[in-house]
């Protein structure tokens, strides 16, 4: 199940989904709004999306985390724009018979999520400063100049 | 002919609206786009060279060539989580 929203991500409500007779594991990863980086405090989160090819990629990974790792469920939302500190952005839930393939799977969905999905995150400040965070991670080589 | 470039984030913003339009002849492929995007489009010229182009469903190679439709998207580094 892959999840594009606005509203605030019910995590209990993953949990339970997770939660079948054919799993022995349960992980579920949150991703929240932290308040300082550094020395950099943050207020609030803001998220955007080109929601169509989120929506794809998301899927993407939800069937390939299936074809790598026997899951019984696997669950990915997103919460777009505002995010307060404490609440979360992101959840990724998996469940599978023994916990190997839960853990491996969550970790190796967020990892991914965070480099490919076209979600962006802009900072709020105290003072409602914003910036957008563009890393400037280098470019594979297939899709540069 | 006419290419529609959707924008997002600090991209979006350089330019001041959710979407440019970009002249480049028949037969282009994604990599032009990018180049005539940085011309045209000044203010995007130093995102563009770090963005990948997509359309509503796949990510495009630099190789390929423009859909049919004429309408791309821009992609800055993501940072979504």
């Amino acid at each position: 199940m892959i999840q594009l929203t606005t509203n605030p991500i019910d995590a209990t409500s993953l949990l339970t989904a997770a939660q079948q007779p054919a799993a022995g594991a349960v992980v579920l990863f949150l991703g929240i709004t932290r308040e300082m980086t550094g020395d950099v405090q943050t207020a609030a989160l803001n998220y955007e999306a080109h929601a169509a090819l989120a929506e794809a990629e998301l899927s993407r990974l939800e069937q390939t985390a299936r074809e790598r790792w026997p899951l019984v469920e696997c669950a990915i939302v997103h919460r777009l724009g505002l995010v307060p500190l404490t609440e979360a952005s992101v959840a990724v839930v998996a469940s599978s018979p023994h916990r190997e393939a839960a853990l491996a799977a969550a970790k190796w969905l967020i990892d991914e999520l965070k480099t490919t999905v076209p979600i962006w995150k802009q900072e709020i400040g105290p003072t409602g400063a914003t910036s957008w965070v563009h890393p400037e991670a280098l470019l594979p080589e297939e899709w540069t100049l | 002919m006419t290419i529609t470039v959707q924008l997002f984030a600090a991209a979006r913003e350089l330019a001041g609206a959710g979407e440019v339009t970009v002249e480049a002849p028949a037969g282009v492929t994604v990599r032009g786009v990018r180049e005539a995007l940085a011309i045209q489009h000044p203010k995007l010229s130093g995102l563009a060279q770090r963005s990948r182009f997509a359309t509503d469903r796949e990510f495009l190679p630099d190789d390929a060539p423009l859909p049919r439709d004429g309408k791309l998207a821009l992609i800055p580094p993501v940072s979504g989580g």
